[in-house]
């Protein structure tokens, strides 16, 4: 029989100091009995992150040839895998603030058939454990879950978590469809929902960032919140996507 | 004809003549120049029928004819600035698929030479 075939794709923008910890810990995930498999974004960094994906060489590794912005680098990891015949996809992030042990919980869902797509939400459980996120950021989120619950009716728990779990289905409407600019998460969520897939939260708990910066400094919050409310409403102003 | 009017006859036929030319030379493609040349030949007609720009005026209402030219001129470049707008969105999306194929691509290739390799070892 076939082996399940997993891929987890990874965004890089700068990430050469953290990017082999961060496959280190997905390494510790795998198991025998599927084929996983990681796949490496480089967003046409600055520093050396190709570098380091190549020596590390344990995961594909895809190298954009201009900046896209993270939408357009996930996708690029969904193209791939499409092609490839993945079964599973999940999106990481490259700076380690997910932990692969989340993975294997987000798994299983898909795998019954739960959901299309499973977010990893940093707020589900009453327990406060792991990295929460700043108050400012934290009113933001509560901000685009209002948002989307009013527009949508489903209630993300947390629109902004980039990781996030597809079956075969939900991956090729992300190969095809999804968000390409910057800040695509709470955008995605609202397309998925408004394109009929299920979605779930699964609690998972984060890590604050090892090194490097986040993309999201504070000036550029407020673009942030324009952009990505604008995004939302013009995708709930769109029909649904024909084909996929 | 007063003076003003030879001026801006002669003005619409270097516009037109212009852009008909950097269409010729393939500098613009018909399709983006379609707006331009409408507006050459607006201005090339109002220049020579006065009473016509002020028939028009008085229909819309403006008192100072002139004024008639300005709010034209504005719209349609407001019109042009759009259509760029669009074009360069959707340049921006075909970079993007083009970019994300180069990339797959590029894998690709490597993972041929990598067999190749294998092969001959």
């Amino acid at each position: 029989m076939r082996k399940t075939k997993i891929c987890v794709i990874i965004p890089c923008y700068n990430e050469a100091e953290n990017i082999s910890s961060v496959i280190d810990d997905i390494m510790t995930v795998v198991a025998a009995e599927e084929s996983w498999q990681v796949i490496t974004v480089n967003d046409c960094s600055a520093d050396n992150t190709l570098r380091a994906l190549e020596t590390d060489g344990r995961s594909i590794v895809l190298d954009l040839p201009c900046n896209l912005g993270v939408g357009a680098a996930v996708q690029a990891g969904f193209k791939y895998a499409v092609k490839n015949d993945f079964d599973f996809a999940f999106k990481f992030d490259g700076d380690g603030q997910h932990r692969a042990a989340s993975l294997r919980k987000m798994l299983q869902p898909l795998k019954n058939n739960a959901a299309d797509l499973v977010v990893g939400s940093r707020f589900l459980s009453k327990n406060t454990e792991g990295f929460q996120s700043t108050p400012l950021r934290r009113f933001g989120i509560r901000f685009f879950r209002l948002l989307i619950a009013a527009l949508s009716g489903c209630k993300p728990s947390d629109p902004t978590s980039g990781l996030r779990g597809y079956n075969r289905k939900s991956m090729e409407f992300a190969a095809r469809h999804y968000p390409s600019f910057d800040y695509p998460e709470p955008e995605e969520l609202l397309l998925m929902k408004r394109n009929g897939f299920s979605i779930l939260d699964i609690y998972t708990r984060m890590r604050e960032r090892q090194n490097g910066v986040s993309s999201i400094c504070f000036m550029r919050s407020i673009y942030y919140m324009l952009k990505v409310t604008f995004a939302i409403m013009m995708v709930s102003l769109r029909p649904k996507e024909k084909e996929y | 004809m007063n003076r003003i009017q030879i001026v801006s006859v002669i003005a619409s036929f270097g516009f037109l003549f212009f852009i008909f030319e950097i269409i010729r030379q393939k500098k613009l493609k018909e399709a983006y120049a379609l707006i331009w040349v409408i507006m050459g030949f607006f201005f090339l007609i109002l220049s020579c029928w006065l009473q016509g720009l002020h028939f028009f005026s008085r229909l819309i209402g403006i008192a100072y004819s002139p004024a008639t030219l300005f709010l034209v001129l504005i719209i349609t470049l407001i019109l042009i600035m759009i259509q760029f707008s669009i074009v360069i969105s959707r340049q921006v999306d075909k970079l993007k698929n083009m970019a994300q194929e180069i990339a797959l691509l590029k894998n690709h290739i490597e993972m041929l030479g990598n067999d190749k390799k294998t092969k001959t070892n």
